[in-house]
This record gives C-alpha cells, sequence and structure tokens, in this order.
C-alpha cells in the first residue's frame, strides 16, 4: 500500500480518487468522498454520469483503476471478500427469485451470508411481522405486487446486518405511497445503524438523504446536505439545483 | 445446502420445462425405435426364376406365405431388374439361379441373390434379413427330409446405399445428442438466466464464491442428466431389446465423463451468451446439429471429406458414440474405449479450465 488512507471507524465509506476507465473512456474520474456510520449518502446523477459504476467499484464488482476506496473498514481492491460481507446491495433490477416462496428467498439470502438456521428463522418472523406479510410468507414472489416486492428486496439486502447497504435506484417505477412505505424502512435501518448509500432519480428523495452528492461526467460537482445546497445554488428544491449542474453535463445518456 | 435445494426449486416449480426435460429421451427413443423403423409387412417382391423348378418355386412360396411379402412379379430376364425398382414395382428382388433345384439336389450347393432397394436402408435390413431366414428356413426342411447336407447360399446387395446404417446405432447416438442437450443447454440457460434476471449481481455481490455457485447450478442437471440416462437404458433394453453386451460399469462411467463434458460445455456458453435465447441458439445451433450431423450418429464419419473427419474429431458425442457403440453393441471391454475415455477428460479438463476463467467474478 502506498498511501494509506487514515481510517476512522466513523468513516463507514471512504473514495480517494476512485477512478474506473473503460479504454479510452473515463467512466469515473476521481472521485472522492467519504460517508458516516448511519448516514444516509444520496448519489445523484443523470444516466451515463457513472453512478452505478462508482458503486459496482464499492461493492467489489469492479475494480477500480486508480484510486482507493474502503468500505466497512476494508479496502475494496484488495479485500474484496471482507468488503461483501459487510454490506448488502439491492440493484436496479427486482432481484428475489420470482419462483421461489417469500420465505424461501429469505432462508436463501440468509444462508449465503452464512447466518445460522435458528437466526434466520427468528428473523424471517420478526421482518414478516415488520412488514405485515405473514399472510404472503408462503406464497411465490413472482406472485406479489411491484411495492411489495421491493420493499421484501430491501429487507433481504439487509436482513444480514450489514454495516453498509448499497441501493441502486430502489423506488424505480414504484407508487409514491409505496416509496413513502420504502422510505420509512430506510430510516428505519439507519436507526439501527445501517450505513445507507442509495441512488436515486427522484428528487424528492434526494431531500430525505442526509448528505447528496451529484455525480457530472464521472465528477463529483457537488456534495453537501441538502438545505446548503440548494443555498449554495439558491435553489428552491433539489430538482432545480440538479438542473443546475445536470445542464453542464457533456455526456448524452450511454 | 440452501443454494442447491433452491436450484431444485427452480426446476420443479417449472411443470413444463421439466416435464420436456424427462420426456424428450422417452418421445426421442420411441421416435427413433419405432416410428423410424420401417414395418416391413407386406413388402412386395419380384422373382427371377430361370429354371422354374421345384426347389425355386417352394421358397417362393414360403415369401409369399409370410406376412413380410407379397410377391407381386415374375420376370424373365436380368435386365427387367433396374425397371422394377425404377418403378418401384418391388423392393426386393430375389433371382435364383440357373437350374437352381437341379444344382441343389445334385451339389448340394445353390446360389440365391437378394437385391434389395436400399432407399430406405433401415427397411432393407430388416426385409432382406426376413428373406434370408426364410430361405433359412427352408434348408432345414430339405435337411430334414434328406439327410444329405443342402446348402443354399443367399446373396444380399443393397443397392443404392451400400453403407447401412446399424439397427442399433441409434439408441448410442441419442443418449450423446440427450446429454449434451441437457447438459449443455439447460445449464447455460439456467446461468444466462439469473444474469438476464439481476440475480447474478446480488451473487456476485455476495461472500458467496462464485466456484459454489456454479457447483450448485450444475448439480441439479447433474441429476437429471442421470436419471434421462437410466430412462434410456431401460427403454433400450426392454422395450427396444437393445442388449448391453459389454459391461455396465464401463458404460456408466464413460457417460459420466460425458455428462461431465457437457456441463463445461453448458458452462462455457453460460460466459459467452447475455440472454437465454442466445444460449439456447449457441447450445442448440452449435452444439445439436454438430452432434448430429458429425458425430457418426447418422452418417458414417469414415465416408465423411477429411475436412469434415477432422472436424468431428472435436465434437465430444463422437468420441462418446463411439464408446457406447464398442460397449453397449460390440461387448468391448474397459481397455477397448480407453483412447475414448482419455479424448473426453481432456476435453472436460480444457473446457472447464477455459469456463472458469472465463467466468466472470465482477461485472465489467
Amino acid at each position: 500500500m502506498e498511501k494509506t488512507i487514515q481510517h476512522n471507524p466513523d468513516q463507514v465509506i471512504v473514495a480517494e480518487n476512485l477512478t474506473k476507465k473503460f479504454g479510452k473512456f473515463t467512466a469515473v474520474d476521481h472521485i472522492s468522498f467519504e460517508v458516516k456510520k448511519g448516514e444516509i449518502f444520496g448519489f445523484l446523477g443523470a444516466n451515463g454520469a457513472g453512478k452505478t459504476t462508482a458503486m459496482r467499484m464499492l461493492c467489489g464488482l469492479s475494480i477500480p483503476t486508480g484510486g482507493k476506496g474502503i468500505v466497512a473498514g476494508y479496502d475494496i481492491g484488495t479485500q474484496t471478500e471482507l468488503v461483501k460481507k459487510s454490506i448488502g446491495y439491492m440493484s436496479q433490477k427486482f432481484s428475489l427469485y420470482d419462483d421461489l416462496k417469500v420465505w424461501e428467498n429469505i432462508e436463501l439470502f440468509g444462508g449465503i451470508y452464512g447466518m445460522k438456521d435458528a437466526e434466520i428463522r427468528e428473523k424471517t418472523d420478526s421482518l414478516m411481522k415488520l412488514l405485515n406479510f405473514e399472510n404472503e410468507r408462503d406464497k411465490l414472489v413472482g406472485s406479489l405486487p411491484l411495492g411489495f416486492k421491493q420493499k421484501l428486496a430491501f429487507s433481504v439486502s439487509i436482513f444480514h446486518s450489514p454495516k453498509v447497504v448499497f441501493l441502486d435506484e430502489p423506488t424505480g417505477g414504484v407508487d409514491p405511497i409505496t416509496r413513502r412505505q420504502f422510505w420509512e424502512l430506510i430510516y428505519d435501518a439507519t436507526s439501527r445503524g445501517i450505513t445507507v448509500f442509495v441512488t436515486t432519480h427522484y428528487m424528492d428523495e434526494a431531500e430525505y438523504c442526509d448528505r447528496v452528492s451529484i455525480m457530472v461526467d464521472g465528477k463529483i460537482e457537488a456534495l453537501d446536505t441538502p438545505r446548503n445546497l440548494k443555498k449554495q445554488f439558491n435553489a428552491n428544491n433539489m430538482d432545480e439545483v440538479f438542473q443546475q449542474l445536470a445542464r453542464k453535463a457533456k455526456r448524452v445518456d450511454s | 445446502m440452501s443454494f442447491i435445494r433452491k436450484e431444485f426449486y427452480h426446476i420443479l416449480r417449472d411443470k413444463t420445462t421439466m416435464m420436456i426435460l424427462l420426456g424428450i429421451p422417452i418421445i426421442q427413443m420411441i421416435l427413433f425405435g419405432f416410428a423410424l423403423t420401417t414395418e416391413v409387412k407386406n413388402t412386395q417382391v419380384a422373382v427371377l426364376a430361370p429354371t422354374n423348378d421345384e426347389a425355386a418355386q417352394r421358397i417362393i412360396n414360403k415369401l409369399n406365405a409370410s406376412a413380410y411379402f407379397d410377391v407381386t412379379e415374375q420376370i424373365h430376364s436380368t435386365s427387367e431388374i433396374q425397371p422394377i425398382f425404377r418403378d418401384a414395382k418391388a423392393k426386393l428382388v430375389v433371382v435364383f439361379e440357373d437350374h437352381f433345384g437341379d444344382k441343389l439336389r445334385h451339389n448340394g450347393v445353390a446360389h440365391v441373390q437378394l437385391i434389395a432397394d436400399a432407399t430406405d436402408p433401415n427397411a432393407a435390413t430388416s426385409f432382406s434379413f426376413y428373406a434370408t431366414n426364410i430361405i433359412a428356413g427352408y434348408q432345414q426342411e430339405l435337411m430334414g427330409e434328406a439327410k444329405n447336407p443342402y446348402q443354399i447360399t443367399p446373396e444380399v446387395k443393397m443397392l443404392y446405399n451400400p453403407q447401412m446404417i446399424g439397427a442399433f446405432n441409434f439408441v448410442p447416438g441419442v443418449l450423446g445428442m440427450i446429454l449434451i442437450l441437457i447438459c449443455a443447454m439447460m445449464t447455460s440457460i439456467a446461468i444466462v438466466r439469473e444474469k438476464e434476471k439481476g440475480t447474478m449481481e446480488i451473487l456476485l455481490v455476495s461472500p458467496m464464491k462464485p466456484i459454489y455457485t456454479i457447483l450448485s447450478k450444475i448439480t441439479p442437471y447433474f441429476v437429471l442428466s442421470c436419471i434421462n440416462f437410466a430412462t434410456i437404458m431401460l427403454l433400450s433394453v426392454f422395450v427396444l431389446k437393445v442388449p448391453i453386451a459389454g459391461s455396465f460399469m464401463s458404460l456408466i462411467v464413460v457417460s459420466l465423463l460425458y455428462i461431465f463434458v457437457s456441463l463445461a460445455l453448458g458452462l462455457l456458453i453460460s460466459t459467452i451468451a447475455t440472454t437465454q435465447i442466445a444460449a439456447m441458439l449457441m447450445s442448440g445451433m452449435g452444439l445439436m446439429i454438430p452432434v448430429m450431423l458429425l458425430s457418426g450418429m447418422i452418417f458414417p464419419i469414415e465416408n465423411m471429406p477429411v475436412a469434415l473427419q477432422v472436424l468431428s474429431n472435436v465434437i465430444p458425442a463422437r468420441w462418446y458414440i463411439a464408446a457406447v457403440k464398442a460397449v453397449m453393441i460390440q461387448g468391448l471391454g474397459f481397455s477397448a474405449i480407453l483412447k475414448e475415455m482419455g479424448v473426453l477428460a481432456l476435453m472436460a479438463t480444457v473446457l472447464i479450465a477455459i469456463s472458469l476463467r472465463k467466468f466472470k467474478v465482477r461485472l465489467e
């Protein structure tokens, strides 16, 4: 290690000049930021700005071309396995198994993360109660409405009590009421000390975040609390902030 | 392990696919076994008997009396044989030599020639075999009447298709095809489905090692293949009466090896294909057709142009089918298939090595 980042246990995610190049194209261009424990960190940007690539590097799915990243105290370049154990992940695509029952999905992912059977059973019971899902427990996931599925997918992604959960546009295609409920689940998770790293297209959701970063063309152009950002850009809401920044983008949708 | 259980759920809950997977071998065996073997009842026969003596007449009557043949034409010279076939007036021409009866009585040896229209080779084999039997039956009768050793030598000549396809050929062929189909196609589709649905991403983010992901995906298809292998064996032994002449153990060993190669192929396809359709096309076009055409299942490899013969060497089914034929039909021992085993083992190693390297731990 050429340069060690001062590790502060309060900082769950640290990115330092994190870069990803695909050939000549620089998808993520030297981004640096820290995320504190228990924080909801909004990761905003237009399509093609490099959000998903940045997130994949932090999850250990993609090797950075340059820079460093520490997630939950582990180096994303060298300690991928340990990083993977400490995080949860929910992708844009709904990604539970449609042809498995609700409890089977939970059991499966609990098992993958090495949880004990007894613990899985116990936590499944309380989760079903929390989500009001007791009647759906034995249903195939494919038969549930989208809103239910999304809530379930989120609950599964934090089922093994990770230190950080990465949510990649978790509320796409979900109605406003379910989105509201979904955010309640997110708040509930942070109250248990889970750090939330979320990308979204919905600017109202950006307001729910503790801090927000906005990526334009692979770089982070702004990073602060929603309130400060609005003040800085002299805007009434996050949407205006985003519009001002996104207008500068040279990359078109890729 | 819960992950393997999940894979079984996937298959068991998809009833249609499961029925297809278990049904295909049965249907294929029955198709190849019955529908495609032409029933040779009432085959039309033309007879050329220059000296229409008693012995020839009795054979003709015997042929006519059997359920297999109808003697419809009497011809008088060899030049009439070609037109008979051309006009499809008969499928079989029985040619007695001059003074058939006399020769039989005086020399004890007489010749009869069976000329068969082998456009449909399976039918031709069957009916010329029946005709030979009938003639042999007559010979037996003669032996009973007089103590002299009479000998009628039937000479069978296949027209139009001198390379006969063995009747037992298709059992090894179907085995070779089904196992490739189930293992390679289904494994690749199952893995690509996870990619397509986005669940693969979740699995890759999880601490689970990719090798376990692969192993647990393969397990159910391995079990399915074994079930299929058993079905095909049962059908071929008990329904189609194709005996297992050699050692059953070597048959199992070589089959397991072949299943392994197929699974590895499936893996390789899954690392290349990004959609289920692509995976299906790749295994369908890329595997099934070469397997059918180049494995020696339908066309004998020896008769192919050199280029195709060389190409056929890389088709696992070719080696497997050869080994199964050797063990099952010819009854050869394990030492006879060492070469085939070696080739298959080599293929398995290479394929697994490539696909493990290509299986993307990280989504780029």
